[in-house]
């Protein structure tokens, strides 16, 4: 028997370029036209203007961990329990849910520094982060 | 002079279904409630000019109360019908908003009533409100990127709130023990009760990890069952069997949403909002309770609510519990019938319900000093929050 797969989206029409950037190892976001503001796809307007003008942007891949917790309760077969879920701030500022990879569940902070790695599943490459810094 | 609001109205009414695994539809469990309700308050069902209906997770899941309520329950007098949501802060929305109408000339007995019944036969209450782990369709676009996460639950957003909260200010597991163990020794007086079995702060510890940092018995309870109170004018209350318990004050703050770049969600939540115009309204502040009835969905909606109310100063709700304050016996008594970490889950109507006991004296063995009570409501991701501040006083 195969190991179950985790739940992986499946792309529509407004975070396709989310998609088609992991698949290239980038981290694309949506940045206001108008104002500025970066957000996380996929959202029509701004949420700081209400301006209708983006365009997509790769960001840094850099940011911090905002906070995180480890889940023991078996969800979904897929997912080994104990397993970090890690809200990952952005330098650009919004703020993304994810993994943390490469580091065990006791070494997690608060603040942290980390960078993001890409993950190829199937069809659907997602972001996952690391410490910063690391070799 | 004083807000034309504060105890223009009173609840009246109370009327609740045995709560926990009880297999009955909703409208079932919602139309024996609100009939203990108007036979509380000494009403006839004509006499009811307003409903106001709070499905809970079946108003998602499937099965949820619906504006055919109404029907169902042959009002037939309605000058005020809604079917309102936000979350956990609206038992709390509902007696406001009948609050305004009644004041305003537009009802005279308002009924508000929650029912829920996610919990089916031979199912975990986990499975109640598990969400998207069960979905068998493939997730789409960046919403997805939650189960993709393992992000399941709510659970887990109140996990990484408090989490967070420990980073900032040192807030300790143990602090959220406390509070769990001081519902449950309310709860052991409260015959109403699911979880009546004393805990110690070590059982709290024990008890297994559902996310880190909280322990199963930081989380609520999941139940089916039904609660209504009435609303009336104060004038009117005072004719009415039941001991009035008045509406002096009232607020709402909606943080929104939490993915927000800046936003503070985690440890800085609406009830600030609320806060200020409750207090405004009711002419009072934080040193004038005598006891609170606080949304604990999880132990640390208690701890952070409890900051924002300004019983303590932000980041020191910790040391602030630590002393069994909040228990039996302490110098701010809460959650007096053990909340829905204890007793049972009925969202906002679980504080509302026995702010509704408590104002009245009728807390028995637990009854506690109830010159001002504090009662409030939250939901979402500490998303939404609502309150009310309720009096066995007139104003």
């Amino acid at each position: 028997m195969t190991q179950p797969q985790i739940p992986v989206p499946e792309p529509d029409e407004a975070s396709r370029p989310f998609f088609d950037g992991a698949a290239e190892g980038r981290l694309m976001l949506m940045r206001c036209a108008d104002c500025g503001t970066w957000r996380l796809p996929s959202r029509q307007h701004c949420d700081a203007c209400l301006s209708d003008r983006f365009t997509w942007e790769a960001a840094s891949g850099r940011g911090t961990v905002r906070t995180f917790g480890i889940m023991h309760q078996r969800y979904h077969p897929a997912f080994q329990v104990p397993y970090n879920v890690t809200i990952v701030e952005l330098e650009e500022g919004p703020r993304l849910p994810t993994n943390l990879v490469d580091v065990a569940n006791e070494d997690i902070r608060v603040g942290m520094p980390v960078e993001v790695v890409f993950e190829r599943y199937d069809d659907v490459t997602l972001p996952r982060f690391r410490p910063a810094g690391r070799l | 002079m004083p807000h034309p609001l504060r105890g223009a109205a009173a609840i009246t009414g109370l009327g609740m279904t045995p709560m926990g695994r009880i297999y009955r539809s909703t409208s079932e469990l919602a139309a024996e409630a609100v009939a203990k309700a108007i036979a509380d308050a000494g009403l006839k069902k004509d006499d009811i000019d307003g409903l106001l209906i709070n499905a809970g997770i079946t108003g998602t899941t499937g099965g949820g109360l619906t504006l055919g309520l109404q029907n169902y329950l042959g009002l037939r007098n309605l000058r005020l019908l809604n079917h309102m949501n936000a979350a956990g802060s609206t038992a709390a929305q509902m007696v406001q908003y009948a609050t305004m109408a009644i004041h305003a000339g537009m009802a005279t007995h308002v009924v508000c009533v929650f029912a829920d019944a996610p919990l089916k036969e031979g199912t975990s209450a986990g499975a109640a409100y598990g969400g998207a782990a069960r979905n068998p369709q493939r997730p789409r676009g960046m919403a997805g990127l939650y189960a993709a996460a393992g992000y399941f639950g709510a659970n887990t957003p109140y996990a990484l709130a408090a989490r967070r909260h420990m980073a900032l200010y040192g807030t300790k597991q143990d602090h959220l023990g406390i509070i769990a163990v001081g519902q449950r020794q309310w709860a052991t007086m409260n015959p109403l009760a699911q979880m009546r079995e004393p805990i110690t702060l070590e059982d709290y510890h024990a008890s297994r990890w559902i996310i880190e940092p909280l322990h199963l018995l930081d989380c609520c309870l999941v139940s089916n069952g039904a609660v209504a109170v009435i609303v009336s004018p104060a004038d009117r209350a005072k004719e009415m069997p039941q001991p009035p318990v008045y509406i002096h004050g009232m607020g709402q703050g909606h943080p929104g949403d939490s993915g927000r770049a800046g936003s503070d969600w985690e440890t800085e939540t609406g009830a600030k909002f609320a806060a200020e115009t409750a207090y405004r309204m009711a002419g009072v502040g934080p040193a004038d309770f005598t006891q609170c009835q606080i949304y604990d969905c999880y132990t640390y909606t208690v701890l952070v609510t409890l900051e924002d109310y300004g019983f303590c100063k932000k980041g020191e709700g910790g040391p602030f519990v630590e002393d069994g304050k909040l228990g039996p016996g302490g110098s701010l008594p809460t959650n007096t019938g053990g909340g829905e970490l204890s007793a049972y889950y009925m969202w906002g109507m679980t504080p509302l319900s026995e702010a509704v006991i408590q104002g009245r004296g009728h807390g028995g063995e637990r009854q506690a000093k109830n010159d001002l009570i504090l009662v409030t409501g939250n939901g979402g991701s500490l998303s939404y929050h609502a309150c009310l501040i309720l009096s066995p006083h007139p104003a």
